[in-house]
Order: structure tokens, then sequence, then C-alpha cells
């Protein structure tokens, strides 16, 4: 049954929900080649991020780990479709572009965000940004996890 | 509005609402339903013209200067000691000692007292249901001296587990940090007892009565606590204030603790000797304007009457407690209202409480959604984040049913 609250149709849009229903990135990975765990301190929302590096040197796969709020488990299942597939330095590219696009910046016109587009109407609930960047910057330090392992393995052999 | 002291007395709730110019305030289009007092209170006129009357009438550094301004500042300062004193029926004023709130009040224990009696080994007692502000004052002391944390557990129907607390006790803790009111699940905890129980194990008291001297009646003396904790700013006072009420004995066995004016005697290059408490533990500069608009806070709470708050409260909670049960809707802590006036945290059925909040508040109403300050209680229930509705003396029984429609609303856009 649809109740009309209309204010929330340009934050919940109905792709938003469908995401929220049904995440993707929730099977688990192969292998774990860099790993993190994002907490937003304002809800105690936890989300875990894994990522594997597939022998392409891209993104074979993207696990998202956690419970949150409709606007976080969409956001995280739309990273998981964007960023599969890309190389880690596209990967960072498309986390600073969202990043932009939900701090009211302009993101790069060349990138097509996909799904992304239905969370811009997040910027207008200034306190519930964190909760669409949250699986983002978690990413971001999954990232850096990878390249650390990559410079450990680097040195031993 | 309505000013009585008998325990009976009912409160004129729509009196008092014209007493709070916010609560005339339109949000998202909506009238405002201020569902979030636990987190801080409205504040009435009475309240904002002593703050507005103090800056324009007697502001003046406090117990310096000599001058006309001066003394009457002091006074008034004074005089706001003393309006606390009698709220909570200290035994004298010296007993209060002001702080920036809850919080600084709780450190000022653990550093003060803690640091010269909590030592390697010791034990510091505290319960599963503190806000973090009694939880990790106590977690740094115990790194500082080598003490180690024990708790209370909490029962599934949201009380302090009474027979582990006796048996922790038995441990001797050098101190027991409990609260009196939880501030997610309103639970009002046996302070009298379990405060006898630690006497009579050599154990020192902090109680955390922020949610607990806005909502009743708190008689420090009988409750035989050694330190109260509390904030004014969710009793109707001003934000950044607060006090510490001490059993006065306890000032001999504690040091001194920020270093600055105003808590000296006299003080040399190279040492200082420090003022009588409570001054001793006033370093700086007070906020002197919020604690005469603290007292006027006071003389609003009294003339309405805690008692008569308390049961106003009690009477919405259970009006919640039963339309929340008839949406489905899981609502953590007591079943009995009068035994958590005034707050109702719960979980909605596939909806995140984030986004309960979101949807409340598109229609006016202002819920608190989140850990609450309390993560370990959320572990101990199995959630990360509740949704919690807190009701105050201007509360009415229409918002707590417009609460009711907003979530029956919430549950169906997320279930279309």
């Amino acid at each position: 049954m649809t109740v009309p609250e209309p204010a929330f149709d340009a934050l919940y849009r109905e792709l938003i929900l469908e995401h929220y229903r049904a995440p993707h990135g929730k099977e688990p990975l192969a292998r774990t080649d860099g790993k993190a765990e994002g907490m937003n301190p304002l809800c105690g929302d936890e989300v875990d991020v894994a990522v594997e590096i597939g022998d392409s040197g891209r993104i074979s796969g993207v696990l998202v780990d956690g419970r949150g709020c409709a606007i976080s488990v969409a956001s995280g299942s739309i990273l998981h479709d964007l960023v599969v597939g890309r190389t880690p330095a596209e990967a960072r590219r498309i986390l600073e572009a969202v990043k932009a696009t939900l701090q009211g910046g302009s993101p790069p016109t060349d990138l097509d965000l996909g799904d992304f587009e239905a969370l811009e109407g997040v910027r207008k609930f200034p306190v519930r940004v964190k909760c669409a960047l949250l699986p983002w910057t978690t990413l971001g330090e999954a990232l850096r996890d990878v390249e650390s392992r990559n410079g450990r393995s680097g040195g031993t052999t | 509005m309505t000013a009585t002291s008998s325990a009976r007395a009912v409160l004129d709730v729509e009196a008092i609402r014209r007493d709070f110019p916010i609560l005339a305030t339109e949000a998202r289009g909506h009238p405002l339903v201020y569902l979030d007092s636990a987190a801080t209170s409205q504040k009435p006129r009475q309240v904002i013209d002593a703050l507005a009357g103090f800056y324009s009438t007697c502001n003046a550094n406090v117990h310096r200067s000599v001058h006309y301004l001066a003394e009457r500042a002091t006074t008034e300062y004074e005089a706001a000691r003393a309006r606390v004193q009698r709220f909570v029926n200290a035994k004298i004023p010296e007993c209060v000692v002001w702080t920036r709130g809850t919080t600084e009040a709780v450190n000022l224990v653990a550093n003060a007292w803690g640091d010269r009696h909590v030592g390697a080994g010791d034990t510091i007692l505290v319960t599963e249901m503190e806000h973090h502000s009694n939880l990790v004052p106590w977690h740094l002391l115990a790194k500082r001296r080598g003490a180690r944390i024990r708790s209370v557990p909490v029962t599934d129907d949201g009380d302090l587990d009474l027979d582990a607390a006796i048996a922790r006790l038995s441990e001797r803790p050098k101190v027991f940090a409990l609260t009196a009111k939880s501030n997610v699940l309103g639970t009002e905890t046996p302070v009298a007892e379990l405060c006898r129980r630690a006497r009579e194990a050599g154990c020192v008291t902090v109680v955390d009565a922020a949610q607990a001297v806005p909502h009743g009646p708190v008689d420090v003396q009988e409750l035989g606590c050694d330190f109260l904790a509390f904030s004014a700013h969710k009793a109707l006072g001003p934000m950044g204030t607060g006090c510490l009420v001490s059993r006065v004995e306890m000032y001999d066995r504690m040091g001194p603790w920020q270093g600055g004016g105003e808590m000296i005697r006299r003080v040399q290059i190279d040492e200082s000797t420090y003022a009588e408490p409570p001054l001793r533990y006033e370093a700086g500069t007070p906020a002197a304007a919020d604690a005469v608009a603290f007292a006027a806070a006071l003389d609003y709470l009294e003339a309405a009457g805690p008692a008569a708050i308390h049961e106003h409260e009690t009477r919405l909670t259970a009006l919640a407690m039963g339309l929340l049960r008839d949406l489905g809707i899981r609502v953590l802590g007591p079943s009995a209202p009068e035994r958590r006036a005034g707050i109702v945290s719960f979980e909605v059925p596939g909806v995140h409480p984030h986004d309960v909040a979101t949807l409340l508040d598109g229609r006016g109403i202002a819920v608190r959604a989140g850990h609450h300050c309390a993560q370990p209680l959320m572990r101990r229930f199995g959630v990360q984040a509740t949704v919690r509705a807190s009701f105050y003396l201007y509360t009415t029984e229409d918002e707590v049913r417009k609460l009711a429609d907003g979530l029956r609303a919430a549950m169906e856009y997320f279930r279309r």
C-alpha cells in the first residue's frame, strides 16, 4: 500500500528502496585482498567492505556486510555495482565523484554514476549524507589496505 | 501555569505550553511535535528571561571584584547554588559544585577522588545501562591506575540485575557508578537500596541523575549516595552547565582537579594553596548567568510539582506503549510505565531507526534515533540503534497519538 509522503519520494526513490530490499554485494568473496570496517558514530551503524582483485588487476568482487538504514544499504549496493570490474584507480575516481556529488560539488561529467543518481536527493537531508557516504569511505580504506598488502608482499619477494 | 506542590496535582499542560516560545515553531510545514526532551528539554520564557536578565542587570565576574555589579552577580550566583541545594535536599549549599554538566561532574569525581583512592588491581563497578558519560571517565581512571572494570548486567525486562549487583558489591569494589534513570529504557533503578548496600561494602557511589532530576522528586539524602551528577539543560535550564552534589565529608578525601583562578587561596610563582570546596572545583570564570537561569528553571519545576510531572509522564508513557504495541512495535525496557516515565525506546519492524526518524521529521515530529550514547546497552539488547521518544511536562496526549500515526505511516511506506 502506498502512503502519500511526497516529501520523501525525493529521498527514498523507488530505485533506492529496491536496492534496500535486495542489496547487491552480499556474496562471500573467494579471496580478500583488502578490507576495512566502517562505523557511523552518530547511529552506531557498522559496515564491513572487502575487495577481491582479479588476475587482470581489476576489482573482481566486493562484499558489503553490515546493517544500516535504507540510505546506507542502498548506497552500499550501488557501490558494488559501480566498482566491480574497475581498477582500484578507477574505483577511487568514482569514490571521489560520489563524495563530490553528496557534498554538493560537481562531479566530473565523463563519469556515469549509474543508479547512484537516485541518491542525489540525500543532499537535501544534510544529516543523512553520512549514511550514504559510509560504505564509500570504508571502500577507500579497503583500497588502502589492498595497497599496503601489496607493499608488504612486494617487500618480501 | 498551575502552581501547586500537591502530589495529586494535575498539570495544566496548555498553560505550561504557552510558557515555551519554541513550541509554536512550525517544522517542515507542521506544528512542531517535540519528543526529544531526554536529549535536551525546551526552555520556558522564565528561564530565557533570567538568562537575559543576568546580562541586562547584573553582569560582572563573580567572586572577584568589590564593585556594585560584582557583588550582585556573586549574590545571584550563590543564591542559585542554594536553590539547587534545596531542590535536591542536599545538607548545605557547599555540597553543590557548578560544572559544565553531568559529564564534567563525573570526570571531576573520577579525577579528584578516583586518583587518590583507586589503585592497581582495584575494581570499579558500573552497570550495563550507563550512559557513556558515566562509563568513559571510569575507563580513563582504570587505565591511569591499573584498575579493572566490572559491571552489573541488565535483565531482559530492562532492570538492573539486583542479585548480580549484590554479588558484585561483595567483591568490594572501590566505587559504584550507577544511573538513577536509564536514558534509553527510562528504567528507574533502586538507587537508595543500592547505595545502602554499597555503603555497607565500603564502596563509594556516583549516581548519574541526568534523567532523574528533571522528571521527578530527587532527595539526595534519601538516596544516600556520595556523589550525584546532573545537567541543567535536561531540566529546563541552559546548556553547558550542571552540578555535582557531594556528601560534604567527601571533600576531605579529594585532591584538587583543574587549576586556575577562583580555585586558589594563595599562589606563589612555584606553588599554590587552594580555596575550600566548592570553589576549589570551580577553576576559571563560571557560567554564572546559566547558573542563575537554572535556578529559575528549578523554580518552574517546583511550581509545577515534580510528582505531578512524573505522573503526567507516566500517563503519556502508558498511552505510547499501548499504541506502539498495537502497531506490533517492540518496546525495550520495563513493562510498567510508572517505572520508566517519560522515555520509550523501540524498534520498528522492517524500518531502520534513522529512516523512521527522517519520516517522522517530515511530519514535524522530533525523535532521537541512534545508540543514545549507551552502546553497551544496545549490544545487550542485540540492536545497533533504536528510536527514542521522550516526553516532558509540556507534552500532550495528542502529540503521542501523532507519533503513533507517523509510525504507522513509516511502516506502510517501507512495506509498499
